[in-house]
């Protein structure tokens, strides 16, 4: 199905299914980033109501043991790699450009191979449900049991399916990389960038830093499968996975929590009517904890077996990260202290976002008191902890993203009404839900047992919990209904609906192809905000006399000549990024089949090859007359 | 100008509701503080849970204050910041204050280095290993989905040691250190009241320290569950642990070192003939008939770094009788369950026989031998006599 929103956009925009598979406008891959992951977060999320009506009572049998290892494995694994950091990525890629004042990212092509990349790549995934079974050894795929050849396919769907999303995420990285460094509008430094922007670079290099090593052990597990490598299985050693597993899996909660933090970042100042309190401090922290947590791994790992000393270093090391964290929440409540906080959607699951993540992030202090943690490692409490962090953080920071920018994307405003439902259906939802996990795991329940027995006092819990995470589905109808609805039918938003700071509120709603007529020549943190208001003696923002339509100061942008020349030559739309994205995933399903499924390797390289050659032959722009 | 000023104007607003609010909040920790249900680890049993237990009191309530502080600032926020109508003045343009930045991160540094210090000495103290001729060795072998158990210092005149399966009975008031490995995938050992968990490793040697305080009823062990994912019947795969006093202990040792009875009429020995038959193939026991002592099944070991641990491909079953559950703690030992046990064993607890590879040692569970209900009546006579 076409996302035509096309009728909204900008008349030079073509139209039509073709349009949109062959795009390589980051604002439209952006699109799709968007609407698959909503669409894999309604899966993920219906296999956790699955999970969680089998565990309402004690001994269910809604579902069967292999069942639930099978939805609780995908649930995990959609969750973090097809839902929320496609997510990230959905936002990166609609407003890296827009919030630097540039036409596209680096490599437009590219991006859109990143995003077919994931596309197939996820449907691999999800059609192991069919074709033999989901992966059912945990997202985590500990080995040996991920190595144990019990089932032909399943952990192979698993070790190929995660090692195409991190080519993916790996490319979108450089791809993000490459046009922040290269691409910012004139007077636009690095300590004038958005702090959304910023977070995204920090969350960039994580994962171009991190995921080659998950990718590593990923084929590891896979010629241990299938070629008796011995890597981790049989001679071979079990915690050698962990520690290649933790070192990327670590750093990946950074990856899906910072930028929903950059989000969140946006919107306390533009509410709260005052600039980002501290905003050197709330980036260098970002970059902080991002380096902190390539060195905190092991303490997923404290039962494992690793010596004292190693235990008691990662303690001490995953504490001091509270620090980093601790200054960004401190400078959100200081943005917000002596401001005028206005409760518009955005900025109330923004105020959900630092309420849960400050619960997520006590408990991981408590995690990170080791002896503790023998107690709470592998027990509900962990699933709270990391909810409260991904959930409580990570979606409320998303969805408050959506509310804030869908103006942008559309031209049209979300509904309130319905917001204020999905606000306060998903808060009390999310709340009954993940905070009785706490105390179900501090009273011994284990993780991932698709069963329980009676007498050991956890089935009020589960139930609560249970109904809990209906009303966080209803929620989300909610959210559903008001995309759907308001695309079409919203209030018009207008340019700047919010009075916003940053570029993207310069340009039209949705922004033209090209972003903006004419590129901006940048002079502050929040430029658009300072064209709009100056101090007076007090330091109180006054609003300058109204600017006429369009024509903003002269000083202030390149002249629409001179950008003609030399930045319109917009990227000429290919298919050749989905024919190269399809080939490598029909190797990737060969190869999950191997050895049957060499021919299907043979097959999808021959695609691949195809697609690349042409990528590379083709011409690179479309032709500047467009307009 | 100053935010701190605006915090003088205002700090006596609602007061009378927050301390309503803290005394409900005082009350929700307090019972957080004390556990309940018989997995708990917050009642812990014994002095290894109880150190585990101060430190995550200690650390709990000092992260219920900072919670308590953060959350009252937001709202305190977005009370009084919030945007009224009338008020037409817009915010003086703060853009941060170093010294405030430098304070918020300098006090939790030294808050966090001040509980680094018990926790350091925490790990040390739960994780020594217990050494000692006052201790108790017990090796622990993990499967799937199975615990086994052998006492290596407790051996009959033989020299047979005294091996079990998936319920540990333990002395009060002893160090039990429990030496462990898995002979296939990793597993958890965990029982919380009494410790916390310790992950099996393939391959590798583990060990787990645990002392309980009280002896448990004969029908109420301390329950517990194998805490990392190992497959199928990982929610299935549960361990109890039964603490009985020292002169209790030295009895039920005395008798688990007797070999069982060969039976030689009725029901029982009928059911000895389908055992050694079918069952044996996996399961072991010691047996004891007119000829002397004799120990039946197959004996697998399996050596890791020097140190060599039974490693059975199915639980021991001289002393079935003896225990209060079977299916690794996941049945009561009842004649019902272990009927419907031995009529399809896969009906009841998930596993996946037809994979059984017995010259490779690798069993993942009981097939189904279609076994008439004679031949089960009379299996399940021989081991409830069993004791």
């Amino acid at each position: 199905m076409v996302l035509d929103t096309e009728k909204d956009l900008a008349p030079a925009e073509p139209t039509g299914l073709w349009s949109w598979i062959t795009t390589v406008d980051h604002k439209r891959i952006g699109l799709m980033y968007g609407a698959s992951a909503l669409i894999f977060f309604f899966v993920a999320g219906l296999e956790a109501l699955f999970l969680r009506l089998q565990l309402s009572t004690a001994n269910g049998t809604l579902l069967s043991a292999d069942a639930y290892n099978q939805l609780f494995t995908m649930h995990g694994l959609s969750m973090l790699l097809v839902v929320v950091m496609p997510v990230g990525a959905a936002f990166m890629n609609y407003f890296i450009p827009l919030h630097i004042g540039a036409r596209d990212v680096a490599f437009p092509r590219a991006n859109a191979f990143s995003y077919w990349l994931f596309l197939f790549s996820t449907l691999l995934l999800l059609s192991s449900f069919v074709l033999g079974g989901a992966p059912d050894g945990g997202w985590f795929g500990y080995a040996p049991l991920s190595t144990q050849l019990e089932e032909f396919v399943r952990m192979d769907y698993y070790a190929i399916g995660a090692q195409l999303l991190g080519v993916a995420s790996i490319m979108a990285s450089a791809n993000f990389i490459a046009t922040v460094f290269t691409m910012r509008a004139p007077g636009m430094s690095l300590m004038r960038m958005p702090v959304f922007t910023w977070m995204a670079v920090v969350v960039s290099f994580l994962l171009i830093f991190s995921l080659p090593i998950f990718g590593v052990g990923l084929f590891q597990m896979f010629f241990d499968r299938n070629f008796g490598a011995q890597f981790f299985s049989g001679s071979g050693d079990p915690l050698l996975w962990q520690h290649l597993f933790w070192l990327f899996g670590h750093p990946e909660v950074y990856v899906l929590v910072l930028p929903a933090m950059g989000i969140v970042s946006e919107i306390f100042p533009t509410f709260s009517r005052k600039p980002l309190f501290g905003y050197p401090f709330v980036v260098f922290s970002g970059i902080a904890i991002g380096f902190m947590g390539f060195g905190v791994w092991a303490h997923h790992m404290y039962t494992a077996g690793l010596g004292p000393v190693a235990e008691a270093g990662f303690g001490v090391a995953t504490m001091m990260i509270a620090v980093p964290t601790g200054v960004k929440i401190f400078n959100w409540i200081g943005t917000m202290w002596g401001g005028k906080v206005r409760f518009e959607l955005p900025m109330m699951f923004s105020i959900g976002f630092i309420s849960l993540f400050v619960i997520g992030g006590l408990s991981g202090v408590l995690h990170s008191v080791v002896p503790s943690d023998y107690q709470q490692h592998d027990s509900y409490f962990v699933v709270a902890h990391f909810h409260y962090v991904l959930f409580g953080g990570g979606v409320f920071g998303y969805v408050a993203g959506t509310y804030y920018w869908f103006p942008k994307w559309t031209g049209r405003m979300l509904d309130e009404k319905l917001g204020q439902w999905h606000f306060w259906l998903m808060i009390i939802g999310f709340n009954m839900t993940f905070a009785p996990m706490h105390v179900l795991g501090l009273n011994g329940m284990a993780r991932r047992t698709y069963r329980y027995p009676e007498g050991l006092g956890w089935e009020f819990w589960n139930q609560f919990a249970t109904v809990g995470s209906f009303i966080i589905a209803i929620s989300f109808l909610f959210f559903a209904w008001n995309l759907i609805r308001s695309r079409k039918h919203g209030r018009i938003a207008g340019n700047d609906p919010w009075d916003g700071r940053t570029l993207e509120w310069t340009t039209t709603s949705p922004p033209p192809v090209h972003n903006f007529d004419e590129i901006p020549i940048v002079q502050h943190v929040d430029d658009f905000w300072h064209r709009k208001y100056a101090t007076d003696d007090e330091g109180r923002a006054v609003r300058m006399p109204e600017v006429t339509d369009g024509a903003t100061p002269a000083t202030t942008t390149i002249g629409a000549e001179e950008a003609h020349e030399e930045d319109m030559h917009m990227p000429s739309p290919s298919y050749y990024p989905i024919v190269s994205a399809f080939g490598v995933v029909f190797v990737g399903y060969g190869l999950v089949y191997v050895p049957g499924g060499w021919v299907a390797v043979g097959i999808g390289s021959a695609i691949a090859m195809w697609g690349l050659f042409g990528w590379s032959l083709e011409p690179v722009t479309r032709d500047a007359d467009h307009e | 100008m100053d935010p701190i000023q605006d915090k003088k104007r205002h700090s006596a607003r609602h007061s009378g509701h927050r301390s309503v609010g803290l005394v409900v909040l005082l009350g929700v920790v307090l019972s957080a503080c004390s556990g309940s249900g018989p997995q708990t680890a917050l009642d812990p049993e014994g002095p290894i849970g109880r150190t585990i237990d101060d430190l995550w009191e200690l650390v709990f309530i000092m992260a219920t204050v900072v919670f308590v502080i953060v959350q009252s600032a937001i709202i305190y926020v977005i009370v009084r910041y919030r945007s009224r109508k009338g008020d037409d003045r817009e915010p003086v343009q703060v853009h941060g204050n170093t010294k405030l930045e430098i304070i918020w991160t300098i006090i939790p540094v030294i808050i966090l280095a001040s509980i680094s210090y018990p926790i350091v000495t925490g790990i040390f103290d739960v994780r020594a290993i217990a050494e000692g001729p006052d201790v108790l060795q017990v090796q622990v072998t993990g499967h799937q989905w199975w615990w086994e158990f052998e006492y290596v210092d407790l051996t009959d005149e033989t020299g047979r040691t005294l091996v079990t399966a998936n319920e540990l009975v333990i002395p009060e008031d002893t160090k039990v250190n429990l030496t462990m490995t898995s002979a296939d995938v990793i597993h958890s050992f965990w029982v919380p009241i009494l410790a916390g968990k310790r992950d099996v490793v393939p391959n590798r040697i583990t060990n787990l320290t645990l002392i309980a305080d009280n002896p448990t009823a004969p029908d109420a062990p301390h329950p517990g569950q194998c805490a990392e994912f190992c497959g199928l019947a990982h929610a299935d795969m549960r361990v109890k642990v039964h603490v009985r006093t020292q002169v209790d202990f030295d009895s039920w040792v005395e008798a688990q070192l007797v070999p069982a009875e060969i039976p030689t009429a009725g029901a029982e020995a009928a059911g000895y003939e389908t055992l050694n038959i079918t069952c044996v193939a996996c399961h072991n026991a010691t047996v004891a008939g007119a000829d002397g002592a004799a120990d039946i099944g197959p004996v697998r070991s399996l050596e890791v770094d020097g140190v060599t641990f039974i490693s059975s491909l199915a639980p021991n079953l001289t002393h079935f009788g003896d225990r209060i559950t079977f299916g690794a703690g996941t049945f009561e030992n009842t004649t019902e369950h272990l009927a419907e046990w031995l009529a399809d064993p896969s009906s009841i607890k998930p596993m996946r026989p037809e994979l059984n590879n017995v010259a490779e040692g690798r069993i993942l569970g009981m097939p189904n031998f279609n076994l008439s209900t004679d031949e089960i009546n009379n299996l399940i006579a021989l081991l409830q006599g069993w004791e």
